[in-house]
């Protein structure tokens, strides 16, 4: 090999290659997720019982605003872009990712973004108060001065996306070993590849959209305000057509995840390969035209819900249509349960459970009721938290032993399993009958009927993220000291040019491309 | 630089991605005011009525010079509805709080609004019709949300509102509440009255994207 990494901060400051790279968003992914987690933790303690124990409700909204915000732009969406620099390559037969120098900027912006977000937690006036959705007026007219800060913030984390994404499109359509056509890439690769092109399209609206609230701030605009001629709909309209396709870039990933995993737990190649791909680009382009399910209470005309409820309905065909193929991979497989099966077959069962939710919300006039509820909380937190976080715990169980060459100490991966299992299902279950019963979201308060089920999700809540810290301490250990192991397969059932390579993977690899038959 | 097919990649997509927050900044709000515009949705009244606006919709059979058609038979109940916006602190309010109208027919009525503060102040009321799809069937030719308006501290006045009904107004609209929100442009008023001034209804003279920006 031409060179191994340098030495010191070196390496990390300037690094360009894609494993070193993928590390680092895969570490400051977690650490904003232990960040985002303790700001969840706020929330569920000071909602352990009616009434303000522990803090202000002013300081509440800022909790709920940052735990959002730092869950879903710091911790899902890098996690997954740290996982396809690390895959992506070895999994085409790509010697790197092909814009290496952007790479290491795309990773480098985000620390400054993230700094300048959670700074204004600090500041006077306090973090922004809005809500991860930051509707207009409250986010313009309303909002603490801080609000400029979160607004670069969201520019900054929003170019690296978009950076991030133009470097895995570049690389997946240009960088193929010869033979690797694109119906024969692992479905991890096919997902990230519909994903990078959702966040090319969308994450400029979203910059677009906190550009107008910048200039209705600062400028004297009126994009959102009424009395100057705007409107603050369309505020939404315009966070929306970014958000619900966001969704979809934060769970299609997971798919990937999952789609290579169950089938090397089951012996059994992929059910229904090129549907899963068909299955993804449908879910993919249909979420450009759902958005306004977000907004059925805004006041819309009938044809509007009717149009937005059916659209929205007929993207349970095509996840059921992956839903299907995974079952039918496990059937009649020769199943082991290791801890990421485990993690995997968690995520079928509850995202199906979030699915069905969302099919509720779907019907615009049941959604009526369920609109900012509790019910809301429960449903993306299944899609979310057991979807896409589930699949990143699973990944890092899968593939840690490829990229350090030690196994991970399975009874403890298994405990894990089973207390965030139980703890996510204690902390988020309840949720449903508390939405259902009217309790609100957004809230530090709440009504004296609420306490038991609120109490039962704290404590949930509370066991759910010391198994994240189990998790931290496993992988930790893994590193250090993990029984080595040198097996290019690491699983006896696990396909694809990945388990071709040295294990643990090699500084660099296919130098020269493999051959794919 | 195309010669490389990386960076021709990544061009194409830096390039779409610049394209989108371009859509996303210039596109989308003139095309959602334009869409709103034609379906009347979000209960928008559209600006001043004009006679060519009239023979457009109405067709043929009626030219420019022509008395519109009262529709004797029919009734339409229009409501009132005043409200300040966050903490505007005039006193607001409709004089009269509902009117009985035969479609066609032109109607006055007068907003009461009494700057009670001791600063002078510059408001803008904006409407806003339910049901939605009545929107575009109400047609005002002199509404004083045309115009920010100013009152001296502790003035009062009474504001004028002249619309009609349209007779093409579906049958099943027999209740029509147009409620208009008063806002503080007191800031923006003073610096800018020129372009403030028509709120929301700039059309006749300018295009939506410039309305907009």
């Amino acid at each position: 090999m031409a060179h191994g990494p340098a030495k010191g901060i070196g390496r990390w400051l300037f690094a360009t290659n894609h494993k070193d790279i993928g590390t680092m968003y895969l570490w400051f992914s977690f650490a904003m997720f232990l960040l985002g987690g303790f700001f969840a933790m706020v929330i569920r303690a000071e909602l352990f019982e009616p009434g303000m124990q522990i803090i202000k409700p002013e300081f509440f909204n800022q909790m709920t605003t940052m735990h959002g915000l730092i869950m879903v732009f710091g911790a899902i969406m890098p996690a997954f872009v740290g996982l396809a620099n690390w895959l992506i390559p070895m999994q085409i037969g790509a010697p790197d990712m092909a814009l290496p120098r952007m790479n290491n900027l795309s990773f480098w912006i985000l620390p400054f973004g993230f700094a300048l977000l959670a700074s204004t937690l600090f500041m006077e006036g306090g973090a922004p108060n809005f809500g991860w959705t930051f509707y207009a007026p409250l986010s313009t007219t309303y909002a603490p001065p801080t609000v400029n800060f979160f607004i670069f913030g969201i520019h900054i984390i929003g170019a690296s996306s978009i950076m991030g994404s133009i470097n895995i499109v570049s690389t997946i359509l240009n960088l193929r070993a010869p033979g690797m056509t694109l119906m024969k890439m692992p479905l991890f690769a096919w997902t990230w590849l519909i994903t990078a092109f959702l966040l090319i399209a969308v994450m400029p609206v979203l910059a677009g959209a906190v550009t107008m609230m910048l200039m209705d701030i600062n400028f004297g605009t009126s994009f959102f305000n009424a009395a100057g001629g705007g409107d603050p709909v369309l505020f939404q309209h315009v966070f929306w057509f970014f958000g619900h396709p966001e969704v979809y870039i934060i769970i299609i990933p997971a798919f990937g995840v999952i789609s290579a995993i169950i089938p090397t737990f089951s012996r059994k190649p992929l059910f229904g390969y090129s549907s899963m791909v068909y299955a993804t680009s449908a879910i993919a382009i249909l979420s450009f035209v759902v958005w306004a399910h977000h907004m059925f209470t805004v006041g819309m005309p009938l044809a509007g819900e009717l149009y937005f409820m059916y659209a929205t309905l007929l993207i349970a065909v095509p996840t059921g249509v992956k839903v299907f193929n995974w079952i039918s991979t496990m059937f009649r497989g020769a199943i082991t349960y290791e801890t990421p099966m485990l993690f995997a077959i968690a995520f079928v069962i509850l995202f199906t459970l979030g699915g069905f939710t969302g099919l509720m919300l779907a019907i615009a006039p049941a959604d009526i009721q369920y609109h900012d509820s509790y019910f809301v909380v429960a449903h993306f937190h299944y899609v979310m938290v057991a979807g896409a976080v589930f699949s990143m715990t699973a990944a890092v169980y899968y593939w840690l032993p490829k990229w350090c060459g030690r196994m991970y100490n399975e009874a403890l991966g298994k405990t894990q399993f089973w207390i965030s299992f139980i703890g996510f299902n204690v902390t988020f279950f309840p949720q449903h009958f508390l939405g259902l019963a009217g309790m609100p979201r957004r809230y530090a308060d709440y009504s004296l009927q609420f306490t038991d089920w609120n109490m039962v999700s704290s404590v949930g809540a509370f066991i759910y993220g010391a198994s994240q810290l189990l998790f931290l301490y496993n992988v930790i250990s893994t590193i250090r000291s993990g029984e080595k192991t040198d097996d290019p397969k690491v699983w006896e059932g696990a396909e694809g040019l990945e388990w071709t390579l040295p294990t643990p993977a090699p500084f660099h690899t296919f130098s020269t491309p493999p051959d794919v038959k | 630089m195309a010669t490389n097919p990386v960076r021709k990649t990544a061009v194409w997509l830096l390039f779409g991605g610049i394209g989108m927050f371009c859509f996303a900044l210039f596109v989308l709000p003139p095309l959602y005011d334009v869409f709103c515009e034609i379906t009347g949705l979000g209960g928008k009244t559209s600006g001043p009525y004009t006679q060519e606006q009239g023979a457009q919709q109405n067709g043929a059979q009626q030219n420019g010079t022509e008395q519109r058609p009262v529709d004797l038979e029919r009734v339409v109940k229009v409501q009132f509805v005043a409200t300040n916006n966050g903490a505007m602190p005039w006193e607001f309010k409709p004089l009269v709080q509902e009117v009985k109208v035969h479609p066609g027919q032109a109607q006055k009525v007068a907003f009461y609004a009494r700057n009670a503060t001791r600063r002078d102040m510059v408001a803008q009321a904006i409407p806003s019709v339910t049901p939605i799809s009545a929107a575009k069937f109400l047609h005002k030719t002199e509404c004083f949300c045309f115009n920010n308006q100013p009152l001296k501290a502790g003035e009062s006045a009474d504001f004028p509102l002249v619309f009609f009904i349209d007779a093409e107004l579906p049958r099943t609209v027999n209740t029509i509440t147009l409620s208009y929100t008063l806002f503080d442009i007191t800031k923006q008023g003073t610096e800018q009255k020129a372009e403030q001034s028509t709120g929301k209804n700039t059309e006749q003279d300018a295009p939506p994207l410039a309305a907009v920006l």
